[in-house]
């Protein structure tokens, strides 16, 4: 087996070296009984080439590929370039450990390094964390966090907030003393409902947990949100799923956000059915010091010279175990490290280029979409890329089954999150999408009826 | 001069770009409020490709890595990644978008279910689930099972035993699941024993969480006894399958009387570490407590794979979406690839290589648990003249990877070795001939090792340096 160096004559030796005639004895200290069991219920091995035509006929049951997607809703196609791949692939980043010997590991910790700081760009906010699983995780994070910091109990979670990252945060929460209040979304502009909001804070509130741009894909306005939670000293966290919508939205620092967490997948990582993604956590100094996961700072070697290492690791499960602030070892370093090639491969203008087409493709198609008799756009403005269409005759199932026959997957249908909401749907839109691409969505919606 | 390129941000110059998209040919105007939208990012990157490439390849050689040499980290397994799995990982046939239609996405289903009927066979569980991100992640989800279906029996209960040779994520995930901890002694022989165990099964234990075999590469021997204490007590037993490669095809978890496990895709099936992550964890149960795994699940009916999103019994979502799917896909291709013929050598002779080490080092190095070892085997820096940190610093200037040192915590200056069933003998030849080598310059020459490494681009750092006066990111003219 090309996988295993070890010859028979070398087992031999080593045998003979460590005084054993067969490898059974080994394994002496298992029960007899159990050992050694039977493996015929386990597939026989597939040669090199067996393995290419095995995977390559799973992949053909794939039918994804033949179509035009507009699907979001937390992962988002957008365009990777070839130096990304390339670079990333090399086995100096894909294949060492996490750096605990830093003399060695110098490549990957200035490379997080540099992601540490572009992230911090993006956000406004001081401090950056060294990556957490994905961005459900790294909200559910966030929310203990700011129980920490706080020391209260009471955390107000949007409704507008990614249902899936919702559901893991209450499976984060479940056996903890944390109370999880919803807080209300305005029909009429799909907003933070502030009567709402006001009518849950009070003085036991450890944060509000807002997404923005959220769920139904509007921009929230940050700084009215911080301003109402505030006075209480709750913190404003933001969840961000699209986090392409940093490069074009006035950072979060500047409306006074505490803690913006969420996901980065759309900073080079390809849809690869939902993983791994890359969990981020940027946040003012002063929760540094509780912030879960690894972070990497510059340091001095002996001879005075400029290096990076792991550091703050007395807030980690290695040392303080049970005290830890996360029960997080691996992370997504690979994914974080492939983030900063592309962030600084697209570089300041690209980036600026690729999130503001996003923004315009969907504007593009809003524009045209106002005027179609089938369907409703439910918020006209201040959507990011993402639009929220509401089908006037029939169910979301039905149109998008009319436009999959046109090879087209139109939207993600609000029904799989919340049951009675059975005729709207959520498209997203971004660079990699042509005009061509947005009128034929926008004739095979014309034709259905 | 520094060794180290200079940071992205200090060779960005303005006009630079390395970026290759075209104009947009759509034409219209922004639908956001002016007052929400940003000005360009003061600061970001602006460097051509070519420069780009450069910098990262300067990068990719202040590494070290696998797939340049041994790399025999302790209860990480660090194995050799397959170069085809990665192929296969990024084929535009698995990248589908996670909320594709299912009958769009067949393909991915059947391999996330067919890599659970792999894990099935191998551990003898009822049931996985793959959507935990990592090890720690597996464990978390693993003790929400478990409090789950207490829970459901009529008491949660309070206390999680773990013993003292544990991994600190394993403490950290049962407290981060609502439980107490209480740490149970290893004995003499560096195991746990049913006789050490009694005192602390009183009726508050929810579960045992052990990890087998454990971190001093020692198998738990005693464990059915333990599993059936347990048991009777009401209690359940959490394996920690991080050290799983020693036994696969030779037992099988479930057979021992585990009732929730976690594995680690990223060890035991050899995917690449990636410098720290991404890692996967799947779960797997015994039957009672299947109804509890974590949604989504992915089924079969009829000849269709479709996936369920909510059951009555579940712990609730751990993750968005499915999991680290394109991790999935690298560990069911290395399975594939051993197939039945080749899984029990990927044991037997990950465990040679571990014993051979044992052999050829135990007459120069304190072996303080002399138990038969499976897969590693922890050394302690008892009689020598310097430091563990020492040694591994020195390794550094031979050119090899250092061992995972000062764990477990119950060995004083741990040296835990773990060379995998990847390197040759050769290679473990040359190993031992360097730790020797070491250990003669520890006597002799001990200067060499408190000033090591010197081969390394960088010299040892100052880690104090970096945690009191934290400089977390670039700052114009102010990192140099």
């Amino acid at each position: 087996m090309r996988y295993l160096p070890l010859t028979d004559t070398a087992r031999e030796e080593i045998k003979k070296a460590i005084g054993i005639d067969d490898c059974k004895e080994l394994f002496k200290s298992i029960p007899a009984d159990k050992s050694y069991f039977d493996l015929a219920a386990i597939p026989s091995a597939l040669s090199e080439p067996e393995l290419i035509a095995e995977f390559k006929a799973m992949g053909r049951k794939n039918f994804f590929p033949g179509y035009l997607s507009f699907l979001g809703a937390g992962a988002y196609a957008h365009f990777i370039p070839e130096v990304v791949a390339y670079l990333s692939a090399k086995g100096e980043f894909l294949t060492p450990y996490t750096p605990y010997q830093p003399e060695v590991s110098q490549g990957n910790l200035q490379a997080i390094f540099e992601y540490q700081t572009m992230m911090t760009m993006l956000t406004g906010l001081d401090v950056a964390n060294a990556s957490l699983y994905d961005g459900a995780t790294a909200v559910a994070e966030a929310v203990l966090l700011a129980v920490r910091k706080s020391g209260r109990q009471r955390i107000l979670l949007a409704d507008s907030l990614h249902p899936e990252y919702s559901a893991v945060v209450r499976t984060y929460t479940q056996n903890l003393p944390i109370e999880l209040v919803t807080v209300n979304v305005n029909e009429a502009d799909g907003r933070i409902n502030l009567n709402d909001l006001q009518a849950k804070l009070n003085d036991q509130t450890a944060a509000l947990v807002f997404q923005s741009p959220n769920f139904l894909g509007v921009v929230e306005d940050s700084a009215v949100l911080a301003q109402a939670v505030h006075p209480q000293h709750a913190y404003a966290v933001q969840a961000v799923a699209e986090a392409m919508s940093l490069a074009y939205l006035r950072p979060a620092a500047d409306f006074a956000v505490d803690v913006v967490a969420g996901e980065a997948q759309s900073f080079g990582l390809s849809l690869g059915f939902g993983g791994p993604y890359l969990g981020f956590m940027t946040a003012r100094e002063e929760f540094l010091r509780q912030m879960p996961g690894r972070i990497v700072g510059q340091t001095k070697d002996l001879d005075g010279k400029r290096g990076y290492v792991l550091t703050l690791s007395t807030r980690e499960q290695h040392i303080k175990r049970e005290k830890a602030m996360s029960n997080i070892c691996s992370n997504e370093a690979w994914c974080a490290l492939r983030a900063g090639m592309y962030l600084a491969t697209m570089g300041k203008d690209g980036l600026a280029l690729a999130a503001g087409d996003s923004h315009l493709h969907a504007a593009y198609f809003v524009s045209k979409a106002a005027k179609s008799r089938q369907v409703r756009i439910v918020y006209q403005k201040n959507f990011y890329n993402e639009v929220l269409l509401e089908i006037k005759k029939g169910t979301a199932e039905a149109f998008l089954t009319a436009l999959k026959k046109n090879k087209i997957l139109a939207g993600v249908p609000l029904n799989w999150f919340y049951p009675t909401v059975s005729n709207r749907v959520l498209l997203a839109f971004s660079e990699v999408h042509s005009r061509e691409d947005i009128d034929r969505l926008l004739q095979a919606m014309g034709e259905y009826s | 001069m520094s060794p180290l390129p200079d940071l992205i941000f200090e060779i960005s110059r303005e006009g630079k770009t390395a970026h290759g998209l075209g104009a947009s040919r759509v034409q219209s105007k922004p639908a956001i409020d002016p007052g929400l939208l940003r000005t360009a990012i003061a600061g970001f990157p602006q460097v051509s490709e070519v420069e780009i490439v450069r910098h990262y390849m300067a990068l990719a050689r202040l590494n070290y890595s696998l797939d340049q040499g041994l790399y025999p980290l302790g209860s990480c397994t660090m194995k050799y990644n397959p170069k085809i799995n990665e192929k296969l990982a990024s084929s535009e046939d698995f990248q589908a978008h996670p909320y594709a239609p299912h009958e769009l996405v067949q393909g991915n289903l059947e391999l996330m279910a067919r890599l659970e009927e792999w894990l099935v066979a191998l551990t003898g569980m009822a049931g996985f689930t793959c959507a935990p991100a990592a090890g720690a992640h597996g464990e978390f989800t693993g003790m929400l099972i478990v409090r789950k279906y207490l829970k459901e029996k009529g008491d949660p209960r309070r206390v999680v035993l773990i013993p003292d040779s544990a991994h600190g994520t394993n403490p950290s995930s049962a407290h981060f699941a609502g439980y107490e901890i209480r740490e149970i002694p290893s004995n003499a022989e560096g195991i746990i024993d049913v006789e050490g165990l009694r005192p602390f099964l009183k009726d508050d234990v929810a579960a045992l969480m052990m990890t087998n075999p454990n971190t001093l590469g020692i198998f738990e021997k005693n464990i059915t006894a333990i599993a059936d204490a347990l048991h009777a007590n009401g209690s359940l037993l959490y394996m920690d399958g991080a050290n799983l490669n020693a036994l696969l095809g030779i037992v099988r978890p479930g057979d021992l009387g585990v009732d929730v496990m976690h594995i680690n895709l990223h060890k035991t099936f050899a995917t690449p570490h990636g410098g720290g992550g991404p890692g996967s964890g799947p779960v797997g149960v015994a039957a009672h407590l299947l109804p509890f795994l974590p949604v989504p699940r992915v089924v079969k009916d009829g000849g269709k794979y479709g996936v369920v999103f909510a059951a009555p019994h579940s712990i609730g979502r751990i993750k968005n979406f499915y999991g680290q799917f394109l991790v999935m896909v690298r560990a069911l291709a290395y399975l594939c690839s051993l197939g039945r013929e080749n899984v029990r050598q990927v044991a037997e002779d990950a465990v040679l290589n571990a014993n051979y080490l044992r052999k050829k080092l135990q007459d120069v190095l304190d072996l303080p648990y002399p138990t038969a070892t499976l897969h590693e085997v922890v050394f302690s820096d008892k009689n020598l003249p310097v430091k563990t940190l020492d040694i591994a610093k020195r390794l550094l200037d031979y050119g090899f990877h250092p061992f995972t040192i000062y764990f477990p915590l119950i060995v004083h200056g741990a040296m835990m070795i773990e060379p995998t069933e990847t390197e040759s003998k050769e290679t473990l030849d040359e190993f031992i001939a360097v730790m020797k080598k070491i250990l003669l310059e520890a006597r002799e020459q001990p200067d060499l090792l408190l000033q090591a490494p010197r081969q390394t681009p960088v010299r040892r750092l100052d880690e104090t340096l970096a945690a009191r006066q934290p400089v977390l990111k670039w700052r114009k003219g102010e990192n140099r």
